[in-house]
C-alpha cells in the first residue's frame, strides 16, 4: 500500500483515497461542510484546506485531492489555519447571527468550526443577503438565509434518496437551494436532508422550537416502524420522546432512517392508554389493575381452552410475546398467532428470513422482487438496492405493482402466474453470479400465499440462488415483531386456528375470549360477542373494541428484544417510562398469570430473557444475522405448499405507508404526510 | 445581476416548432449516446429564439426531450442571465451595456432614455413591445456606449440616436445595426489612418507563394 506523511507521521493508505481520508487515518480532524462520506465530492465549501507537498505553494482542498505516494500533508501549519479562517469569514459574511433562535444551535457544524476558526468580530460592513423561505414539505423547515450552499441536500436527494427534485438555482450571491417549483420532497427519506445539513437551513419542521439538544437524554434503540430494526437514538426530555435520530449501523441503515421512523415520535404522546379500563354497559370505565385482572380471570375460568385465542401485534417485543405464549400454552390454548396480515410463513427459519442480509445486497447482481414495493415497505432496503443499482452491476426485475422505486427495473408481470414465466429476466438470473429474490408480504398473505412461496422457492432453486456461500432467498417483512414471533413459534398449535380462523370463530360465537397483545391490524369490529382483552399502548382499533383494556408500554418505554427481517436479534434500551399506571407488557402478563392460576416461572426481565434464550437460542445471538451461514442446510423444496398460482395482481402490503400501526395513526405528523402523499398520488401536477 | 425567478404568469403548454425541433435534434446528434443532456444549453437558446423567452412548460419539455431531471434544466436556465425567464418585448429587447468603458462613455444616459421611452428596467413595457435591460460587458468597448437590440449590436450611441432607434422599432422598421457615429466598424472616427494604400487590396502587393509550409513531401517517383 502507498504511504504518505500527515504532519510528519507516516501512514499507509489504500489507493484511491483522498488527502482528507488519509489525514483522518492519521487521526487528524479536518473541518468540512460540503464533504460527506456517503455522497459524491463537491469540493465547494473550501473548509478542508490543507498544505500539501509536493504541490503548488497554496492550500489545497483535501476532500477533492487524491492522495499520492510520498505525499506530505500538513493540517496544522499557520498557512492552513489562516486559509481556513479566511474561508470561514467568507461563509459567515452572509450567514445570519440568529443562533439563539436557530434549531441547529448546539449541534451545528458552522458553530463548531467557528469556535476553532472564527474571528471575534466581523469586518463586513455591507448588507447581508436574505433568501426567501422555500417550501419542502411537511417535514423540512427551511431558513434559507442560513444556507451556505454546500449542496449536501442536493446530492443526497439525487444520489441516495433517488428523487432529483432539489437543485441550486441562480448563481453567485443569488444562488438558492430549492425544490422544483417548491414542491414537497417526495422521498420517504426526506428527514435525512435536515440531518446532513451542516447549518440550520434545513431543520425538522415537526420539532421546530421544541428543544435544545443539550437538554435531551439520549438512549440507543431499535426502530419498530418496519421490520429492518434500523439503529436509532431516542432523545427524551423527562417523560417525552422529543425526537428520534439515526445511529450508524452499516449492516442495516448506514446512517439514514425513514421519515416514519423519525417523525412517529409525536404519536407516543397521543391516544395513550394510561390506566386499565373495563367495559360496562357498552362503555369503557376506568378501573384498577385488580378489577381488570379479576374481570379477565372470571371470563377465562368460565370457558374452555379451545374457545380462547391469542393474537400478537406488529410492534411487540419478544419478551412480552414469549410471556403471553407461555401463559396461553399453559392454559392449554392452541389458537395462537402473530401473523395479523395472514402471511403464510413458518417452518424452517431460512424460509422466512431475509437471508441475503441488507448489506449482502451490495454483492447481488440480479434481483427479482415479488409482490413488494421496498420503497414503502422497507425504505432502507430500497436505498441499498438503489446504491447497488447505481454501480451498474445490478439488474432488477419486478413482479407486482409497477411502482416508482427510484431505480430502473424490468416489469415482468403483476401476479403470481408470472413466477412461472420470467421471460428474458430468467436469462439474466441464470447468468448472474449472485442472484436473489425478495418476496414481499403482499405476495404471501391470503390463501394463495403458501403456493406463491413455493413457486418463489422454485425460482430460487432453478436459478441456483442458494449455495454454500450465498443465500439469495429473501422474505421482506413489514412487522417488527414478526420474525421474533415466528422464531419462538408464535403460530397456531396443532389443530389451532390462525388469525383469520379466530376472527371467523369469534364472529360466529365459537370463541369466548380473545387476547390481543398490541394487535390492531385485524378486523376488530367483526369479533362478534367474544370477550376481548387488549394489552397495548395506544387507544386504537383493538382498545376500541376491547372489553378489558390493560395499558402497556410503547416501544420506547420498555427494554426489549426485536428480531429484524434478517433474523438479527437486537436489544433495545428504555428511553422513557410507561405512561400513568401502564406497565411493561411482560410484567402485566406475569401479573395476569397469577390471577389465571398459571403463574409464570420468571419474576424479572432477566429471568424471562434467560428462559427465552434457553428455549429459542437464536434470541441470544444479539446483533448477528445468520445470512448465508445456514444456506447449506436449507431445503428450498420444503418451502411453502403446492398450489395453483392465480393471475390476480399482488395486493400491496401497506395500504398507507405513513399509517401502518397504532403509534403512526396517533401521530399528527404522519397524518399530514399521509394526506400529502395521497394528494400527490391523485394529482401529480397539483404542486405545480 | 439579481435573483432570477420564473415568471408568475406561465403559458399552459409549450410545443417545439418543426424547425426548432429539427435544429434541436441536430444538436442532440452531436453528442454520443447517453450524453444528450450536453445539448441543454443550445436547446434552451433555440427555445428562446422560438418564443422570445424560456417558459416553465418549455423547461419541462426540454427536460423530457433530453431525459433530464427538470430541476437540472431549471438550474441551467437560472444560472445564465442570457436566458430570459420572463416574456420580452415583441418588437425589441434592448440590452444596454453598463460596464465601465460604456459607462464612462455615457451608458447611463442611454439607460435614462430607455427608462423614459420604455419604462422600468427588466420589465415588459405597457404595450408589450419593448423590454430593456442593463447587461455586463458585451465586448464592444471600442464602440462604447452600445446596446444589443435583438440579435444585433448598435454602437457609438448617443441619447438622441438611441431614441430614434427606439422610435424606428416602434414604427415597425428595422434600423440598421452598427456604428451610429458614422464610422466603419471600429475604425477611427473620420476614417482609417493606417493600411490605406489601395495596393494592399487589389492584389498588387501580393507575392506569389512558392510552396506552402509543412506540406507533406511528394513521394519520390519510383
Amino acid at each position: 500500500m502507498p504511504k504518505a506523511k500527515v504532519n510528519g507521521v507516516e501512514v499507509e493508505f489504500e489507493p484511491g483515497m483522498t488527502a482528507l481520508q488519509v489525514a483522518e487515518l492519521a487521526g487528524e480532524e479536518i473541518p468540512r461542510f460540503c464533504y460527506h462520506e456517503r455522497l459524491s465530492i463537491a469540493g465547494n465549501c473550501r473548509m478542508c484546506l490543507v498544505e500539501v507537498k509536493p504541490g503548488p505553494p497554496k492550500p489545497a482542498a483535501s476532500c477533492a485531492l487524491p492522495a499520492a505516494e510520498n505525499m506530505e500533508i500538513f493540517t496544522n501549519t499557520p498557512m492552513v489555519k489562516k486559509a481556513r479562517e479566511g474561508v470561514l469569514e467568507f461563509l459567515l459574511i452572509n450567514h445570519p447571527l440568529d443562533c439563539p433562535i436557530c434549531d441547529q444551535g448546539g449541534e451545528c457544524d458552522l458553530q463548531d468550526e467557528t469556535l476553532g476558526y472564527g474571528r471575534d468580530d466581523s469586518r463586513f460592513q455591507e448588507n447581508k443577503r436574505a433568501v426567501e423561505e422555500k417550501f419542502m414539505g411537511p417535514l423540512i423547515k427551511t431558513v434559507m438565509t442560513r444556507c451556505i450552499q454546500c449542496t449536501r441536500c442536493v446530492r443526497f436527494a439525487a444520489e441516495i434518496a433517488g428523487v432529483p427534485e432539489l437543485g441550486m438555482i441562480g448563481r453567485g450571491e443569488d444562488a438558492e437551494i430549492t425544490t422544483y417549483l417548491e414542491g414537497a420532497v417526495t422521498s420517504e427519506l426526506s428527514g435525512n436532508l435536515a440531518d446532513i445539513c451542516p447549518v440550520g437551513a434545513l431543520t425538522h419542521k415537526p420539532w421546530a422550537f421544541n428543544y435544545r439538544p443539550w437538554e435531551l437524554k439520549k438512549t440507543e434503540g431499535v426502530d419498530v416502524m418496519d421490520a429492518l430494526g434500523s439503529a436509532i437514538r431516542i432523545d427524551t426530555r423527562g417523560p417525552e420522546v422529543m425526537r428520534i435520530l439515526p445511529r450508524i449501523n452499516e449492516e442495516i441503515n448506514e446512517e439514514w432512517i425513514s421519515d416514519k421512523t423519525r417523525h412517529v415520535c409525536d404519536g407516543l404522546m397521543r391516544q395513550r392508554l394510561d390506566r386499565p379500563y373495563i367495559r360496562e354497559k357498552g362503555r369503557l370505565r376506568e378501573a384498577t389493575w385488580a378489577e381488570a385482572f379479576a374481570a379477565v380471570a372470571k371470563r377465562v375460568s368460565a370457558t374452555t381452552p379451545d374457545k380462547m385465542g391469542l393474537i400478537a401485534g406488529d410492534l411487540q417485543d419478544a419478551e412480552s410475546m414469549k410471556a403471553a405464549m407461555d401463559l396461553f400454552t399453559a392454559l392449554g390454548v392452541k389458537n395462537i398467532d402473530c401473523r395479523q396480515d395472514g402471511a403464510q410463513l413458518g417452518g424452517a427459519r431460512e424460509s422466512y428470513l431475509f437471508n441475503t442480509t441488507i448489506l449482502g445486497l451490495e454483492a447481488c447482481d440480479a434481483l427479482l422482487l415479488v409482490g413488494t414495493n421496498p420503497r414503502r415497505e422497507a425504505a432502507l432496503v430500497n436505498a441499498r438496492i438503489r446504491k447497488t443499482w447505481l454501480t451498474g452491476k445490478l439488474q432488477v426485475g419486478l413482479i407486482g405493482e409497477a411502482a416508482d422505486l427510484n431505480y430502473g427495473y424490468e416489469h415482468i408481470g403483476a401476479g403470481p402466474a408470472s413466477l412461472a414465466k420470467l421471460g428474458a429476466f430468467g436469462k439474466v438470473l441464470k447468468a448472474a453470479a449472485n442472484p436473489a429474490i425478495i418476496i414481499g408480504q403482499g405476495a404471501l398473505t391470503g390463501p394463495g400465499g403458501a403456493a406463491v412461496l413455493r413457486a418463489a422457492a422454485k425460482v430460487a432453486a432453478d436459478h441456483k440462488m442458494v449455495r454454500a456461500d450465498w443465500n439469495g432467498f429473501n422474505v421482506l417483512h413489514t412487522a417488527a415483531a414478526r420474525v421474533g414471533g415466528l422464531d419462538m413459534g408464535f403460530t397456531p398449535r396443532k389443530g389451532g386456528k390462525d388469525v383469520a380462523g379466530m376472527i371467523e370463530a369469534a364472529a360466529s360465537g365459537k370463541l369466548d375470549v380473545l387476547f390481543l397483545l398490541g394487535a390492531d391490524e385485524i378486523a376488530a369490529d367483526k369479533l362478534g360477542s367474544a370477550f376481548v382483552v387488549y394489552l397495548g399502548s395506544h387507544g386504537d382499533a383493538g382498545a376500541n373494541r376491547a372489553d378489558v383494556v390493560l395499558p402497556g408500554a410503547a416501544y420506547t418505554e420498555k427494554p426489549g428484544i426485536y428480531v429484524n427481517t434478517e433474523g438479527r436479534a437486537q436489544v433495545m434500551g428504555r428511553a422513557a417510562f410507561p405512561k400513568g399506571e401502564a406497565r411493561e407488557d411482560w410484567a402485566v402478563i406475569r401479573a395476569l398469570s397469577e390471577h389465571l392460576g398459571k403463574q409464570l416461572p420468571y419474576d424479572s426481565l432477566e429471568a424471562l430473557r434467560a428462559r427465552l434464550m434457553q428455549d429459542h437460542p437464536t434470541f441470544g445471538q444479539v446483533d448477528y444475522a445468520p445470512g448465508a451461514s445456514t444456506a447449506a442446510g436449507f431445503d428450498l423444496k420444503s418451502v411453502g405448499e403446492e398450489g395453483a398460482l392465480s393471475d390476480k395482481a399482488f395486493a400491496g402490503a401497506l395500504s398507507d405507508f405513513y399509517l401502518t400501526n397504532p403509534i403512526a395513526r396517533a401521530s399528527v405528523t404522519m397524518a399530514e404526510c399521509s394526506a400529502l402523499a395521497i394528494s400527490v398520488r391523485r394529482a401529480p401536477l397539483a404542486a405545480e | 445581476m439579481s435573483v432570477r425567478r420564473l415568471a408568475k404568469d406561465q403559458p399552459a403548454s409549450f410545443a417545439f416548432a418543426p424547425e426548432t425541433l429539427a435544429l434541436a435534434n441536430w444538436w442532440i446528434g452531436k453528442y454520443p449516446a447517453g450524453r444528450q443532456r450536453s445539448a441543454v444549453i443550445p436547446i434552451l437558446w433555440l427555445v428562446q429564439k422560438q418564443d422570445g423567452w424560456v417558459s416553465e412548460p418549455a423547461i419541462r419539455a426540454i427536460a423530457a426531450m433530453l431525459n433530464m431531471d427538470v430541476i437540472r434544466v431549471l438550474e441551467v436556465a437560472t444560472f445564465y442571465t442570457m436566458f430570459q425567464l420572463e416574456p420580452v418585448g415583441r418588437k425589441a429587447l434592448i440590452q444596454v451595456c453598463g460596464t465601465t468603458p460604456c459607462q464612462l462613455r455615457g451608458s447611463l444616459e442611454l439607460m435614462a432614455v430607455c427608462k423614459d421611452k420604455i419604462g422600468a428596467k427588466d420589465h415588459l413595457s405597457a404595450d408589450g413591445d419593448f423590454t430593456w435591460q442593463e447587461v455586463e460587458c458585451l465586448g464592444a468597448c471600442v464602440n462604447a456606449p452600445m446596446a444589443q437590440i435583438n440579435d444585433y449590436y448598435y454602437e457609438d450611441l448617443t441619447p438622441e440616436s438611441l431614441a430614434k432607434i427606439i422610435d424606428d422599432f416602434r414604427a415597425g422598421s428595422a434600423p440598421k445595426p452598427g456604428s451610429y457615429a458614422g464610422r466603419h466598424t471600429s475604425e477611427p472616427e473620420g476614417g482609417a489612418l493606417t493600411l490605406t494604400d489601395p495596393a494592399l487590396y487589389d492584389g498588387k502587393a501580393g507575392k506569389p507563394i512558392k510552396s506552402l509550409p509543412n506540406l507533406p513531401k511528394p513521394e519520390p517517383a519510383a
